[in-house]
C-alpha cells in the first residue's frame, strides 16, 4: 500500500465534490507522489488536482486502487465502515509533486517497475547487491600475491601459525592444547599449548574440517592462505551493521566499502598473511558492534553475544587489552556525561563477568584478568557501577542507606575524628536536595577505597604492573632504553605522517568531518565510536603496527561524514526549485515547507552547487579507490620470503633463495640436527626445514637470544665454545651483498650486539663502530672485521665480482668494498650457499683431535 | 554523641526501608532473596579461601565468580522485570527471563569447565 489516507473531512456537504474533499495522506518512503488524487467514496469518483501534500496524523486503513503503472493518478478508497461524515475535520492538505518523480536512471527503474517491486523491496535489493559486491571486492583485492607468485604463506610469524595448524589438523585438539614443542628453543623447548593465542589456528582448522566434511579435498595450506581475506570480507558485513547502528544504513554501506579496500587493514590481511590480526580485527569490530547493540537495547542476549565476541578476540590476539580498557573508559565517559542508564548497567555487567570467565579459559591469558594491572580498569569500573544507585528507589531512602553504611564503617574505626563528619551528614539527611553532593561523595569514596586497594595490591606485588609491551605504548621511549628486543622490531617504531597518508588517504581528512557529525548527533553509540576513534588514533601514532587497530574506527567515522554529506546534497538536488507553497496550508505542512525553503535560502548556489559538490565527492572517492588498489598492488602484496626485482632488460627476476635453503636443510641434514640463526628465521626453519632451532620469533627468552647474539658477535674461537655448548650442528646466516638485499644479517648485526651486550657485558657496542659509524670496509673496526657474523657472511666473497666496474668483494647492499677479504674458517665449514648467495649455511666441525 | 545519632538514623532508615520494601511485588522479592543468597555464598567462599589458602586458584575464582555472576544476572533480571523502569517497559518479562536462563546456562557451563 503506497498511500494511507490519514484523515479526511467533508465540511458541511452531503455529496462529496472534488474541491471540497480534504485529506491527509501519508506518503510511504521513496514513493513517487502523484499530481492528482482520485478518491472513490461509495463508488463515486472524485478527482483532486494540484496542491501540496503534507503527512501528519493517525491513519485509517484504506485501499489503494491504482498503482505505479498509472503515475498520474492515485485512487484511494475510504472503507464503508467509516463513512465520510464521521471523519473529523482537518486542515486542508495539498499534495506535492516532488522531483523524485524523475527517475535518475530510467532504465533501472523501469526494469524494477516491470518486476513489480515495491519501493521497500527495491531498496532492499539495492542494499543486498551492494553488500554482496563489497564482500566479493574485499576478498579479491587481497589476492594479488597469489596471482603474481603462488599460493604460499608470507613473512615469518605466519609460518609458525601454519605449522601449529598443521599439527592441530593432524593430531587433534587435545594434542594441540597440550603440545610441548621440542623443535624450538633448544634445549629449553616451548610449551606451545600454553603460550599461544589459539583463535586463528582453531578457526582455520574448523574451516578445513568443514570443507573436508563437504568432501572438498583442500590442502590445509590453501585454507590458511585464504583465511585472512575471508575474514576481511566478513568484517565488511560487520562494519555495515555497525554503521547502521551508529547512524543509518547508508553510512553502513559506505563503511563497508571503505573498510573493504582500506590499505591500513589490507596490509595485515592479504592472502598468505596468516597472522592473528587477520581474524582479530573481525573479532574486535564484532565485539564492539555487539556491545554497542547491547547498550542501545539493554538486552541480556546481546550482552551475552558481546561476551562471546570478546572471548573470540581474546583467543585471537594479544590486542584484546585494548577492548578491556576501552569499554570501561567508555562506561566512565557515559557516567561523566550523565548518560548512565539501566541498559548500560545490564550490558556492562553481563559482558564483563561472562567475558572475563570465558577469557580465562585461554591458558595463555590465565588469571591475568584478576592479577594484571592492565585489566584492573575493567574491574574498578565493575565495582563502581555496583555502587551507583538504581533510580527506581526513592532518593532520600537511598541517601540514608549510604549514610548509615558509611557511618557504621567509620564509627567502628575512628570514633573521635568522625563527629564533625557525622554532624555534617546529619545535616545532609534533612535536606534531600543535597543528594547529588552526597552521591558525588559516595562515588569518590568508593573510588578512593578502590585506589587504596589497587595501591596495596601493586605495592605488594600481587597485582603485576603493566608489562613492557603495553607500557611502551604509554611511554614510547621506554622500550629503547630498557627492552631492546621490542625496540628493534621495525613495526614498533613511531608512525610518520607519510604512513598515515599512505594507509588512509582521504579518510584522514574525512575523520575530523565525521567527528563533527558525531558530535552533532550525540548518542550512546556515537560517543562510543568517537572514543574508539580518538584512542586508537593516539595509539596508531605511537606504533606503526597499530594503524591496523585504528582502521575500523576511521572508516566508520569517515563513512558517517560521507553519508551525511551526500544525503544533504542529494536532498538539495531532489528538492523543488520553486519557493514555499502558497496560502492556506497550516500546521506541520508549514514548518516542513518553510524549513525546506530556508534550507534553499541558506545555500546560495542551490541545486547546481549541490550537483557540483556531488561530482567532487565522487571524484574524491574514485581517487581513494585508485590509491587503495595501487597501494595494495605495489606495497602490501609481497610475500617477503620470495623476492622479486627487475632485470637488466626489464624482465622480472625472482629470488627464491629462502625456500631453496630451507629445503636443502630438510633434505640434506640429519633429522636431529640443530640450526643456529638469528631469531627472525626460526619459525621458517622449523616450518619449512623441519629442523630444531635455538631461538625463534617468539622471543620469550631474552637470555637465550642474547647468547646467540653473543656467539654471532664474538671471534670464532669464543663463538665455537658457545656453539658447542648449545649442541649446534649448522649455522645459518642471511647475506644480501650479492643481490643488494638490505634486510640481511649484516644490517641487523648491531641489534645482535645490543641485545647480546644487554645480558653479557663482555660485548660492547663501541668495539664494532669506528667514530660512531658502522663500517664493513677497510676502515671498519677490527673486532667487526673478524667476528663470526662477518666471517660467515663474507666467506669467499672477496673472490666474487658482483658489479661491472667494481672491484671483487664489492658489497652491493652497503655500497662498499669489504675490508677483510682473506677469511679462513677454522671450526666451521661451508655447507650450502644459495644461488644468489642470500642464505648461507655452515656446518659445525667436531673439535680437533688432540694429536 | 555520634553513636546515638547513628543508632537513631539506623532505626529511622530501617523503618523507612522496611515499609518501602513491603510494597514491592512478590516476584521481585524472590529475586532479591536469590541475590542475597548468591552474595552470602560468595562471602563464605572468600572467608574459606582466607582460612585455607587459594591453592587451586582457578577453582576459587570459578566458585566466587559463579556467585558474583548469578548475583549480577539476577540484578539485571530484576531491573528488566521491574514495572517501574520506564526504559524496559516494552520488554516482555518472558523474554527477560529467557535471556536470564540463557546467560546462566553459559555461565555455569564455563564455570564447570574452569573448576578443574
Amino acid at each position: 500500500m503506497l498511500f494511507q489516507l490519514i484523515q479526511s473531512t467533508l465540511p458541511g456537504k452531503e455529496k462529496p465534490g472534488f474541491d471540497n474533499l480534504y485529506f491527509f495522506v501519508k506518503k510511504k518512503q521513496g514513493v513517487q507522489t502523484e499530481r492528482r488524487v482520485i478518491v472513490v467514496v461509495g463508488g463515486t469518483k472524485i478527482v483532486v488536482r494540484g496542491g501540496k501534500l503534507v503527512a501528519v496524523g493517525i491513519c485509517i486503513p484504506v485501499e489503494v486502487i491504482s498503482s505505479l503503472q498509472n503515475p498520474n493518478s492515485l485512487t484511494v478508497e475510504i472503507p464503508n465502515s467509516d463513512p465520510i461524515h464521521q471523519i473529523r475535520p482537518m486542515v486542508a492538505a495539498k499534495m506535492e509533486k516532488s522531483a523524485a518523480d524523475l527517475p535518475a536512471s530510467p532504465g533501472l527503474s523501469s526494469v524494477l517497475k516491470s518486476l513489480k517491486l515495491k519501493t521497500k523491496q527495491q531498496e532492499l535489493l539495492i542494499r543486498v547487491s551492494v553488500l554482496f559486491l563489497v564482500y566479493v571486492l574485499a576478498f579479491i583485492t587481497r589476492l594479488f600475491s597469489i596471482l603474481r607468485y603462488e599460493s604460499m604463506i608470507h613473512e615469518f610469524d605466519p609460518y609458525f601459525n601454519y605449522r601449529v595448524t598443521q599439527f592441530l589438523t593432524q593430531n587433534g585438539f587435545y594434542e594441540f592444547w597440550n603440545w610441548f614443542d621440542y623443535e624450538s628453543w633448544y634445549p629449553l623447548g616451548r610449551i606451545v599449548g600454553g603460550t599461544l593465542y589459539p583463535g586463528l589456528m582453531v578457526t582455520a582448522a574448523f574451516i578445513f574440517w568443514t570443507l573436508r566434511f563437504l568432501r572438498f579435498a583442500v590442502h590445509i595450506r590453501e585454507v590458511c592462505v585464504l583465511t585472512a581475506p575471508f575474514f576481511a570480507a566478513n568484517t565488511t558485513i560487520v562494519a555495515y551493521f555497525f554503521g547502521k547502528e551508529l547512524w543509518d544504513s547508508g553510512a553502513g554501506l559506505v563503511a563497508a566499502v571503505l573498510i573493504a579496500i582500506c590499505p591500513g587493514y589490507i596490509s595485515r590481511s592479504v592472502a598468505g598473511s596468516y597472522d592473528n590480526e587477520g581474524v582479530a580485527i573481525f573479532a574486535l569490530l564484532l565485539t564492539f558492534y555487539l556491545f554497542v547493540k547491547a547498550v542501545n537495547t539493554g538486552s541480556l542476549a546481546w550482552a551475552l553475544a558481546s561476551a562471546f565476541g570478546y572471548f573470540y578476540m581474546v583467543s585471537a590476539w594479544g590486542g584484546y587489552v585494548f577492548i578491556i580498557n576501552l569499554i570501561p573508559l567508555y562506561v566512565l565517559v557515559l557516567l561523566i556525561t550523565g548518560r548512565y542508564s539501566m541498559r548500560l548497567y545490564v550490558a556492562y555487567n553481563c559482558m564483563y563477568v561472562l567475558g572475563m570467565l570465558l577469557a580465562m579459559q585461554i591458558r595463555f591469558v590465565g588469571f591475568q584478568h584478576v592479577q594484571s594491572g592492565e585489566h584492573m580498569a575493567a574491574m574498578g569500573v565493575f565495582f563502581l557501577i555496583q555502587f551507583l544507585p538504581s533510580h527506581q528507589y526513592s532518593r532520600p531512602t537511598i541517601s540514608r542507606f549510604y549514610v548509615v553504611i558509611i557511618k557504621a564503617i567509620l564509627t567502628s574505626s575512628y570514633l573521635v575524628q568522625v563527629f564533625n563528619f557525622l554532624d555534617w551528614v546529619k545535616y545532609l539527611l534533612d535536606d534531600p536536595k543535597k543528594f547529588h553532593t552526597f552521591l558525588r561523595f559516595t562515588v569518590t569514596s568508593a573510588v578512593g577505597l578502590g585506589a587504596v586497594a589497587l595501591g596495596v595490591g601493586t605495592a605488594s606485588g600481587y597485582i603485576s604492573p603493566w608489562t613492557g609491551r603495553f607500557y611502551s605504548l604509554l611511554d614510547p621511549t621506554y622500550a629503547k632504553d630498557h627492552i631492546p628486543i621490542i625496540a628493534s622490531v621495525s613495526e614498533h617504531q613511531p608512525t610518520a605522517w607519510s604512513s598515515f597518508m599512505f594507509d588512509f588517504h582521504i579518510l584522514l581528512f574525512l575523520f575530523p568531518a565525521g567527528l563533527y557529525f558525531c558530535f552533532k548527533r550525540l548518542s550512546d553509540a556515537t560517543i562510543f565510536i568517537v572514543m574508539y576513534g580518538l584512542t586508537s588514533m593516539y595509539f596508531a601514532g605511537v606504533m606503526v603496527r597499530l594503524i591496523l587497530v585504528a582502521t575500523p574506527a576511521v572508516c566508520l567515522i569517515s563513512a558517517i561524514a560521507v553519508s551525511a554529506t551526500v544525503k544533504n546534497l542529494t536532498q538539495l538536488v531532489r528538492s523543488k526549485s520553486k519557493p514555499a507553497p502558497a496560502g492556506s496550508s497550516k500546521g506541520a505542512s508549514n514548518t516542513k515547507a518553510s524549513s525546506k525553503g530556508s534550507l534553499e535560502q541558506s545555500m546560495p548556489f542551490g541545486r547546481n552547487g549541490a550537483i557540483a559538490l556531488l561530482l567532487g565527492a565522487l571524484y574524491l572517492l574514485s581517487r581513494y579507490v585508485i590509491h587503495c588498489t595501487w597501494v595494495t598492488s605495489e606495497a602490501y602484496s609481497s610475500p617477503s620470503i620470495v623476492l622479486a626485482a627487475r632485470g637488466a632488460h626489464g624482465q622480472r627476476v625472482i629470488f627464491d633463495d629462502y625456500r631453496e635453503a630451507y629445503f636443502w636443510l630438510r633434505q640434506n641434514t640429519p633429522p636431529e640436527a640443530k640450526v643456529m640463526s638469528w631469531w627472525d628465521y626460526g619459525y621458517q626453519i622449523t616450518a619449512m626445514g623441519n629442523r630444531t632451532v635455538i631461538v625463534d620469533n617468539n622471543t620469550w627468552n631474552n637470555t637465550h637470544i642474547a647468547t646467540v647474539g653473543r656467539a654471532m658477535s664474538s671471534y670464532e674461537d669464543e663463538a665455537y665454545e658457545i656453539i658447542k655448548s648449545l649442541d649446534v650442528d649448522y649455522v645459518l646466516v642471511v647475506f644480501g651483498g650479492v643481490t643488494g638485499y638490505s634486510s640481511d644479517d649484516i644490517n641487523k648485526f648491531l641489534w645482535m650486539v645490543r641485545i647480546g651486550g644487554g645480558v653479557f657485558p663482555v660485548i660492547k657496542e663501541p668495539d664494532y663502530l669506528v667514530n660512531g659509524e658502522y663500517r664493513v670496509d677497510k676502515g671498519g673496526a677490527p673486532k667487526m672485521l673478524n667476528c663470526l657474523m662477518y666471517k660467515l657472511c663474507y666467506y669467499r666473497f672477496g673472490e666474487l665480482t658482483t658489479e661491472y666496474g667494481k672491484p671483487p668483494g664489492y658489497d652491493r647492499a652497503r655500497g662498499v668494498e669489504i675490508g677483510n677479504k682473506d677469511i679462513k674458517l677454522e671450526h666451521l665449514e661451508e655447507a650450502f650457499t644459495t644461488s644468489n648467495w642470500i642464505v648461507r649455511i655452515y656446518k659445525v666441525k667436531p673439535p680437533n683431535n688432540r694429536w | 554523641m555520634g553513636r546515638s545519632a547513628t543508632t537513631k538514623d539506623a532505626h529511622a532508615l530501617f523503618h523507612s526501608l522496611r515499609s518501602a520494601y513491603a510494597a514491592t511485588p512478590n516476584n521481585l522479592k524472590i529475586i532479591d532473596l536469590y541475590i542475597l543468597f548468591a552474595v552470602a555464598t560468595a562471602v563464605i567462599q572468600v572467608a574459606y579461601m582466607a582460612i585455607v589458602g587459594s591453592f587451586p586458584f582457578n577453582s576459587f575464582l570459578s566458585g566466587v565468580l559463579s556467585c558474583v555472576g548469578t548475583a549480577v544476572l539476577a540484578v539485571s533480571l530484576r531491573i528488566q522485570v521491574n514495572k517501574d523502569n520506564k526504559e524496559f517497559k516494552d520488554l516482555p518479562p518472558e523474554r527477560a527471563f529467557a535471556d536470564f536462563v540463557l546467560c546462566n546456562l553459559v555461565l555455569h557451563l564455563v564455570i564447570i569447565n574452569f573448576l578443574g
